[in-house]
């Protein structure tokens, strides 16, 4: 199962390391990773694999939740089907788990 | 990976612009609970609702979490009533009503509907009884919601039970005017009703359908209102395109909860309700779709070619993006339940004459529209007469929720709180169909009904 990981705040030095600290706690793999700057915003979507994942999905959002209070900025974590299904006309029959 | 921007749309739809699965809701078949005894049959009703939808809730919030995206609404509908409590020979069925709320209650959903008859061409004793007992069911429950179904295009329309039904909604207003008349708000009278919608106050588990099944409504007039804040002063052609490209990626979201929401129940997906279900809240209005088309207020001329414009694209987006679709299927129009209708109402520039207009090109009908408490018993009737006639002569359903708001008049605000909302009382024709109603009978079926 893969999923979405969605970091958006004021850019500060850390994000990136503070981020894949967590995963790499919860045994998360980063498949791939995008970022930019948006309207003075720093705007980063990674595909991560939860295959490996120690500890159920509700934990891990808790995590990423205690990890965006502590860098002041909004992290949010979906299951990269939703992108998927909305997005591409040929999704179908896939799973979450 | 899905493309960035492709992520950042979806998330900006769901965190900004107030996209949502309005409502998972399983079907649950009550044919096998039927019993003489009813207290007997009134345990297996609950057995079965409990049993069946026992890990509902629990599962569709799981989803949730796991998505991402809301899941307002958690609702069960069952077999009509009348087809069930018929064989007790019982003459009130308040006790099944209290039955089907206590089980709503115990599995966690807001609303279960399906106390209900199907009266099109008519009535059996069963059905008379479960009508004389709506006032009394809706008054006692905090959770059922019932129906009539009064006509269909291949039956006409029985104009004993609309007259009926003009009268019943009366005493149902009657019953609950402690609560600005609620009790109207969970009762629709239908046209062409279906087995199959999940919305409430009109679901009910149709007789063809399997024990159990999982049907889904999405929502989103705020995406689609954002959507075209971006084509503004374009050719209308763009309009159609870009509310069929937003409503396949609505539907989709629904699609994929349904699929997921069966699979771990282990009950078939049955369909999508292809719907647009605006809320009271700010940003989430159909009414504030048609002004960003080009209207200055939502029910001034060009507002029935606009929701028609609406309607049409929001199915064709939406088939593509579903196996089955179902239900009710378009822009749902209830006033209450509308930030920019009330808006449009209190400014004068909707009246219900357009919003009757309205219906004859949008999903259902008549909808949460508070009418003076003095309304006349044939007047109600009359108006559920004309909208049975524009849903059974364009094959469409259409159907009639108002509320006589006991002691208010034109004008007057009714609260009903939540999702149900608020709505201003609008002013009705004040002359008389006593005469027409009297009559009784039926409407024959019209000529193109016959198509075997």
């Amino acid at each position: 199962m893969k999923a979405i990981v969605n970091v958006v705040g004021r850019d500060r030095l850390g994000i990136i390391a503070e981020v894949s600290g967590v995963l790499y706690q919860k045994r998360v793999n980063i498949l791939d990773l995008s970022q930019t700057i948006m309207e003075d915003y720093f705007t980063m979507v990674m595909l991560v694999d939860l295959g490996q994942m120690e500890g159920s999905f509700k934990s891990l959002k808790e995590s990423l939740r205690a990890c965006s209070e502590k860098i002041g900025m909004s992290i949010r974590i979906q299951e990269e089907s939703i992108f998927k299904a909305m997005h591409q006309v040929n999704f179908g029959g896939e799973t979450l788990d | 990976m899905t493309d960035m921007k492709s992520i950042l749309e979806t998330i900006r739809m769901i965190e900004k612009e107030k996209l949502d699965i309005r409502t998972v809701t399983m079907g649950i078949s009550l044919l096998d609970c039927a019993h003489e005894d009813g207290a007997r049959a009134r345990e297996r009703i609950y057995k079965k609702i409990t049993t069946l939808a026992r890990d509902l809730v629990a599962v569709a919030d799981q989803i949730e979490e796991e998505l991402g995206i809301p899941i307002i609404n958690k609702r069960i509908a069952v077999t009509p009533i009348s087809l069930i409590a018929g064989a007790t020979g019982e003459e009130d069925y308040t006790a099944f009503a209290k039955t089907l709320d206590d089980a709503a209650e115990a599995v966690g959903v807001n609303f279960i509907g399906g106390f209900s008859a199907l009266v099109e061409k008519g009535i059996s004793n069963s059905d008379r009884i479960l009508m004389k007992s709506l006032p009394g069911a809706l008054a006692s429950t905090q959770r059922v919601c019932a129906s009539v179904n009064v006509g269909t295009t291949k039956a006409g329309i029985n104009m004993d039970a609309v007259k009926t039904m003009g009268q019943t909604i009366l005493d149902v207003a009657a019953m609950t005017r402690d609560q600005e008349s609620i009790g109207c708000a969970k009762l629709v009278v239908f046209a062409n009703a279906v087995g199959d919608n999940p919305f409430m106050a009109g679901a009910y588990h149709g007789v063809g359908e399997a024990d159990a099944v999982i049907n889904v409504g999405v929502s989103g007039p705020g995406v689609i209102k954002a959507a075209l804040e971006r084509v503004r002063d374009q050719p209308i052609d763009v309009v159609a395109r870009v509310i069929k490209e937003t409503a396949f990626k609505i539907t989709r979201a629904g699609q994929l909860v349904g699929e997921e929401v069966s699979r771990r129940l282990g009950v078939p997906f049955g369909i999508m309700d292809l719907s647009l279900a605006p809320t009271p809240e700010i940003g989430d209005s159909v009414a504030r779709i048609l002004e960003e088309i080009g209207l200055e207020a939502c029910g001034t001329h060009g507002t029935t070619a606009a929701l028609a414009l609406l309607n049409d694209a929001v199915k064709k987006g939406g088939i593509m993006a579903s196996n089955h679709v179902g239900g009710l299927s378009g822009a749902f129009i209830p006033v209450s339940e509308d930030e920019g209708m009330i808006a449009a109402v209190q400014g004068g520039a909707l009246t219900f004459d357009k919003l009757e207009a309205m219906t004859c090109v949008c999903s259902v009908g008549l909808d949460m529209i508070a009418i003076p408490g003095d309304t006349r018993a044939a007047t109600i009737a009359a108006m559920i007469a004309d909208e049975a006639a524009i849903g059974v002569i364009n094959n469409k359903t259409t159907a009639v929720r108002v509320i006589p708001a006991w002691g208010k008049t034109t004008g007057d605000m009714v609260h009903f709180g939540g999702l149900l909302g608020y709505a201003p009382v609008m002013k009705v024709n004040s002359f008389g169909s006593e005469a027409f109603i009297r009559r009784g009978g039926r409407i024959p079926a019209p000529v193109h009904s016959f198509k075997n």
